[in-house]
């Protein structure tokens, strides 16, 4: 497929505004949404609306059909197996989750979290909070000049006190990925359970569960075409067995009296109250949309416009990009026009409707371990081309000049 | 809103000056401001006479309205007593809601009427506001007889 006719599948994509298209660098805070998607949620509420795993006549069976089949196709999406699969609103909710459950069983005085510098504010504080409740720990991995967690940084850090360790799969801000293998297994050798924040990366490349290694991932659905408000809990059997319910009500009882109560099985265990079948819906139809273009398209064509996007960006005067040079990386590139506030920056960009990101990007540990208060970054999606980058440069080179320098 | 409106020769020029932005030794008030959502931050330094601001300065890291709006706060405030800052502060913040639009009242802001036409755009209203809500913070309690 060209360039038009990837974006013509966006709707968003496709507005004018002054005779000018918009062009999107933020897909690392929510991606755009196919028509499918869209159409998707409202044929759900057009068409099968009721509350499902409730009710016996058509429609609620219809809602219970839509909402589980999202869960299995979910599933199959990362290598798992359904019951092991629990819809949250978001990559943050996930991590609340285990947090309150596994984490308050587990996780005592003088115990140990270990974390990278690298984390979301998602995958930060509720280890955080935990760790002061509980007395523990946080302890974190931080990276070299070169942007690097090293193994003595691993093997270090990450010792026999350590019940849990929980790091990002792709880095929000700086798009690099940590050493993935080595961590999971320095904490299988130490015997600590792994969590994975896979929000940045699970929309990007093809990530199977078994090949990952890792004992918990989350990730979030807006983040891959799908709509706002779900989300997905992975995790292993077992452990999933072992842990309490987090929220309780409706849906996630096996039995209750007026004492005391049993639980429902994986997954509804982690499922309190009526859920949003309609997100599902959506969620449904974006995996359907990944898996027609082919996660292999997708991550090569991001490729091609991330380092076109390197390269084009190491070519401006006054551009300082962040981040290592000589590695792989993924998704986003935060960088600042010398001498102008990332602010100032995006107010520019945006009178041309170029899009991009200004901020902390909920990374405030890592902003200040790299000596920024704040950074523009730009992030990529399958419907970005090498003229976006383009149409970013021709504005960037403005900047300085509006702001009287 | 225009780029031209928003960045004024005004603005860029007060957002780089360094006439009030530097470390005083013994200031009477300490005042840190901050906008969680963007990461700016000002440390406002007054020195009080009474009820009059004798002396006033900031130290702060943010983008050019933010910055431009606090340099621009102190060279209106600098000799004015609390009652007359917190009057200014009162007109500048109806001006950026939009409820104070009388040429005489903004007449009183001088440069500062610079940042009327932000109240268009919402995601820029905190920066502007920055300076002059700290101010605020830190004239509380300060009735003038302290």
């Amino acid at each position: 497929m060209t360039d038009a006719e990837i974006r013509s599948l966006f709707p968003e994509l496709m507005n004018e505004r002054d005779g000018r298209r918009m062009v999107y660098l933020d897909s690392a805070a929510t991606s755009q949404r196919p028509s499918e998607v869209i159409e998707a949620v409202g044929s759900f509420y057009a068409n099968d609306n009721a509350n499902p795993h409730r009710g016996t006549y058509l429609e609620a069976e219809k809602a219970t059909e839509v909402y589980e089949e999202a869960r299995n196709r979910t599933a199959s999406f990362i290598g798992a197996e359904s019951r092991d699969v629990i819809f949250t609103r978001n990559t943050s909710e996930a991590m609340n989750l285990l947090a309150y459950t596994w984490g308050a069983e587990n996780v005592g005085a003088g115990d140990r979290v270990v974390i990278t510098i690298m984390e979301h504010h998602s995958n930060l504080l509720p280890w955080q909070r935990l760790c002061r409740m509980k007395g523990a720990e946080l302890v974190y991995l931080y990276l070299n000049d070169s942007f690097e967690i090293t193994d003595s940084e691993i093997e270090e850090k990450i010792n026999a006190d350590t019940k849990l360790v929980a790091f990002t799969h792709v880095s929000n801000v700086l798009g690099v990925m940590p050493p993935v293998g080595k961590i999971i297994s320095r904490a299988k050798e130490t015997g600590a359970v792994t969590v994975m924040d896979c929000a940045q990366s699970v929309p990007h490349m093809k990530v199977d569960v078994n090949e990952l290694g890792a004992d918990f991932i989350a990730f979030s659905g807006h983040k891959m075409f799908a709509p706002f408000g779900i989300g997905a809990l992975w995790g292993r059997d077992e452990l999933l067995e072992s842990m309490p319910p987090f929220l309780s009500g409706g849906d996630m009882i096996e039995y209750v009296r007026e004492q005391d109560a049993t639980w429902a099985p994986l997954p509804q265990k982690f499922e309190a109250g009526t859920q949003d079948p309609g997100a599902a819906a959506g969620l449904l139809a974006a995996i359907s949309f990944m898996e027609r273009i082919g996660m292999d398209v997708i991550a090569q064509r991001e490729r091609d416009v991330y380092d076109y996007a390197l390269s084009r960006l190491s070519e401006l005067d006054h551009v300082e990009v962040y981040g290592p040079a000589d590695r792989e990386r993924f998704g986003a590139i935060p960088f600042n026009v010398k001498d102008v506030h990332p602010h100032d920056t995006a107010t520019v960009l945006s009178a041309d409707r170029v899009c991009v990101r200004a901020g902390h990007h909920c990374a405030q540990p890592l902003l200040k371990s790299m000596g920024l208060n704040s950074c523009c970054r730009i992030s990529f999606s399958v419907y970005n081309s090498r003229e976006d980058v383009d149409l970013l440069c021709d504005s960037l080179k403005k900047v300085r000049g509006r702001l009287g320098l | 809103m225009e780029l031209d409106e928003l960045y004024t020769q005004v603005i860029t020029e007060n957002s780089r000056s360094r006439e009030h932005r530097y470390q005083m030794q013994a200031p009477s008030v300490v005042k840190e401001g901050v906008n969680p959502s963007c990461g700016d931050e000002i440390t406002l330094q007054l020195e009080l006479d009474g009820d009059v601001i004798k002396d006033a300065a900031f130290i702060g890291d943010g983008c050019a309205i933010s910055q431009a709006s606090a340099n621009i706060m102190i060279d209106l405030i600098l000799g004015k007593t609390v009652e007359e800052a917190k009057a200014l502060s009162g007109t500048f913040m109806g001006m950026i809601k939009g409820e104070v639009t009388d040429e005489d009242s903004l007449e009183s802001l001088e440069d500062a009427q610079a940042f009327q036409g932000i109240s268009h755009m919402p995601s820029r209203v905190k920066c502007a506001v920055l300076g002059w809500h700290t101010l605020e913070e830190a004239l509380k309690g300060k009735d003038g007889n302290t």
